[in-house]
């Protein structure tokens, strides 16, 4: 009950309040204000984006069908927002198992209690004006179907480890990337910036992205790694970073391993980053796209997210999948033969 | 200038005595060494080191032996080492057959062999390099091996606010040293290969001091009165990885475990 009312007085009262003051868009409200702030300098002289940052939003990837605007009104958006919160809110039923292992408005989990930059747009993809994934090359749809087949080969999720998802695995998460998108929770950022480099913890996975800002050649393309191979540098205040060396499993939103990854990290004011990142496959989609997201200023410390080691889940659903078999298999065998 | 300066002096030294300064644990001569600044006047220990040791093996000084998998033979025998320990560890007699219980069962039990976070201090000395990324109110520290990270707070210094794996770190400048208090582990962790362990009462006090623009002094003195009669200490060198394009590489070692992990509850081929 306490969660419904803070999501009520919370989306209803300053939310609406924000958008209104910041005059609509996202780049209005930029706009009026890169006038008045100026980006904090490290000692070194490199903009600083130091702190911790929280990128939680409930802007879906992709433009939800039957919208055809690029930006909601301040209204609209409460709307929307407090209808996914409610959702979210509401997807156990209190008292059982489901409600004690997913309820995540306990413990502040959910997005409604993360903090959350303004956010008008529709889509995190700004590019195509759609807002949608470019469609795929002949051979994206190729290995689109080849993976999904392989997949069924594999057998069902719960015949073998490596049929669940990586982040079921805890090996890789959205919050990792790169490039990084929020999940539905536990979204936490800590960056840091010594001489050569930025560094990016990712509280989920306890994942650190070393980012080397001293002009580095690449990694050689034999070297693959889940997360990639980055190299950053500044273009005025916007730390740019690119990525690739990723491998064939990274698979994001159906990637190739031959994905070049853009990222740009802008601070815009002083609770936000910009964070836009632009994908370039030509393996897959017929054309780059790109997205952005603002992330939020973010209250520390980052805690460590032993998931592996604590990955009991997995493990019970494991065997309890191999209970199954053994139950069923005991029934088929005491049943009488014709 | 000033590395200029010291790698001519150390040159014109001679080799033996740059190797003689590598072997120096902290406390030694190499006292005198003043590391190179950060913008904040504190010593720079920014880097990406490694230690050079057997010590992941065995922490005590220990004889050359089989390993402990038939199918790889001489290549994963372990070899003997000095050791990184003052003596003896403390063990009280009942953690001491403990400790022989976690030797013979090594395979099943030790938490590397399962991509777990490997704590503190063993992380340090385990044979991959970790990079220091130094900031005046953070330290990151970030380890090749499980993508461990420990942050150490160089201010606003707490009590550990939940047991942890890595522990939690506040950190503080002794001078030319960076002394790093740690609490709140977990017991889930191990010093070494060979079975030694603490508790959930593990303390560690480490200190880190640079003796030459490519090496670290490291020592940490290790409590915990559930498992040993009094604190005790370790100590060795650690070195810069200096190759020109030195960088951590990913090593996100879970998918190597899992079928060690959940190998046996794989399904079945159909009948």
């Amino acid at each position: 009950m306490f969660n419904r009312l803070l999501l009520s007085t919370v989306l209803g009262g300053v939310l609406v309040a924000a958008f209104v003051a910041a005059g609509g868009g996202v780049s209005q409200a930029q706009t009026s204000q890169a006038k008045k702030w100026t980006v904090p300098r490290t000692p070194d002289g490199q903009p600083d984006l130091q702190g911790f940052w929280n990128n939680t939003t409930y802007t879906p990837l992709q433009r939800p069908t039957g919208v055809n605007k690029e930006f909601y009104t301040a209204e609209e958006a409460v709307e929307m927002i407090n209808k996914a919160a409610a959702a979210e809110a509401e997807q156990t039923v209190p008292g059982t198992v489901e409600d004690v292992h997913y309820d995540f408005t306990q413990f502040g989990l959910d997005r409604s209690q993360a903090p959350l930059a303004q956010n008008l747009r529709t889509s995190l993809i700004v590019d195509p004006a759609d807002g949608k994934l470019p469609p795929l090359t002949d051979e994206g749809r190729r290995r689109q179907t080849a993976r999904a087949e392989a997949r069924k080969r594999a057998g069902g999720p719960t015949d073998a480890v490596q049929n669940q998802s990586l982040s079921v695995r805890c090996i890789l998460m959205d919050r990792n990337g790169p490039p990084m998108l929020a999940g539905a929770y536990n979204n936490n950022y800590q960056i840091v910036q010594a001489p050569g480099y930025v560094m990016i913890l990712v509280e989920m996975l306890h994942g650190p992205r070393i980012i080397p800002i001293d002009g580095r050649a690449q990694l050689p393309p034999a070297i693959r790694q889940l997360e990639g191979s980055s190299r950053g540098r500044w273009e005025g205040d916007t730390l740019v970073v690119e990525t690739t060396n990723f491998t064939d499993a990274t698979g994001f939103q159906g990637s190739s391993e031959n994905m070049r990854l853009t990222e740009r990290f802008t601070r815009v004011d002083a609770d936000t980053i910009l964070y836009r990142f632009t994908v370039d496959d030509p393996s897959t989609w017929t054309r780059p796209w790109s997205a952005e997201v603002p992330w939020r200023k973010a209250v520390g410390p980052l805690f460590e997210h032993a998931c592996h080691e604590g990955n009991y889940g997995l493990y019970n659903t494991l065997a309890g999948a191999r209970a199954q078999d053994k139950r069923e298999a005991e029934a088929s065998a005491s049943k009488p033969s014709k | 200038m000033r590395h200029c300066l010291t790698r001519a002096l150390l040159a014109s030294a001679g080799v033996a005595a740059v190797l003689s300064l590598a072997a120096v644990p902290a406390g030694g001569q190499a006292r005198s060494y003043r590391a190179p600044r950060t913008t904040d006047g504190k010593p720079n220990l920014n880097g990406i080191w490694q230690a050079l040791t057997e010590a992941h093996w065995d922490i005590e000084a220990h004889s050359a032996a089989p390993g402990a998998v038939l199918e790889l033979g001489a290549s994963n025998a372990i070899p003997g080492g000095l050791g990184i320990v003052e003596g003896q560890i403390p063990y009280t007699p009942q953690a001491l057959a403990q400790k022989k219980e976690n030797f013979a069962n090594r395979l099943k039990l030790d938490p590397e062999i399962r991509c777990y976070l490997p704590g503190v201090p063993r992380a340090v000395y385990m044979p991959y390099p970790f990079q220091v990324i130094q900031t005046p109110t953070h330290i990151m520290v970030v380890h090749t091996f499980a993508r461990a990270v420990r942050t150490i707070y160089m201010s606003d210094h707490k009590e550990a606010p939940a047991d942890s794996w890595m522990g939690w770190s506040n950190g503080r400048w002794d001078g030319e040293t960076l002394v790093v208090d740690s609490t709140g582990f977990l017991d889930s962790t191990w010093f070494d290969r060979a079975g030694n362990f603490h508790s959930d009462a593990l303390h560690v006090v480490e200190r880190f001091t640079a003796t030459s623009p490519d090496h670290l002094a490291y020592e940490a003195t290790i409590e915990d009165p559930k498992v040993f009669t009094r604190p005790w200490k370790i100590s060795l060198p650690l070195y810069r990885r200096t190759e020109r394009n030195a960088q951590l590489l990913e090593f996100n070692c879970i998918p190597f475990a899992e079928d060690l992990i959940y190998g046996h509850l794989r399904k079945e081929p159909a009948r």
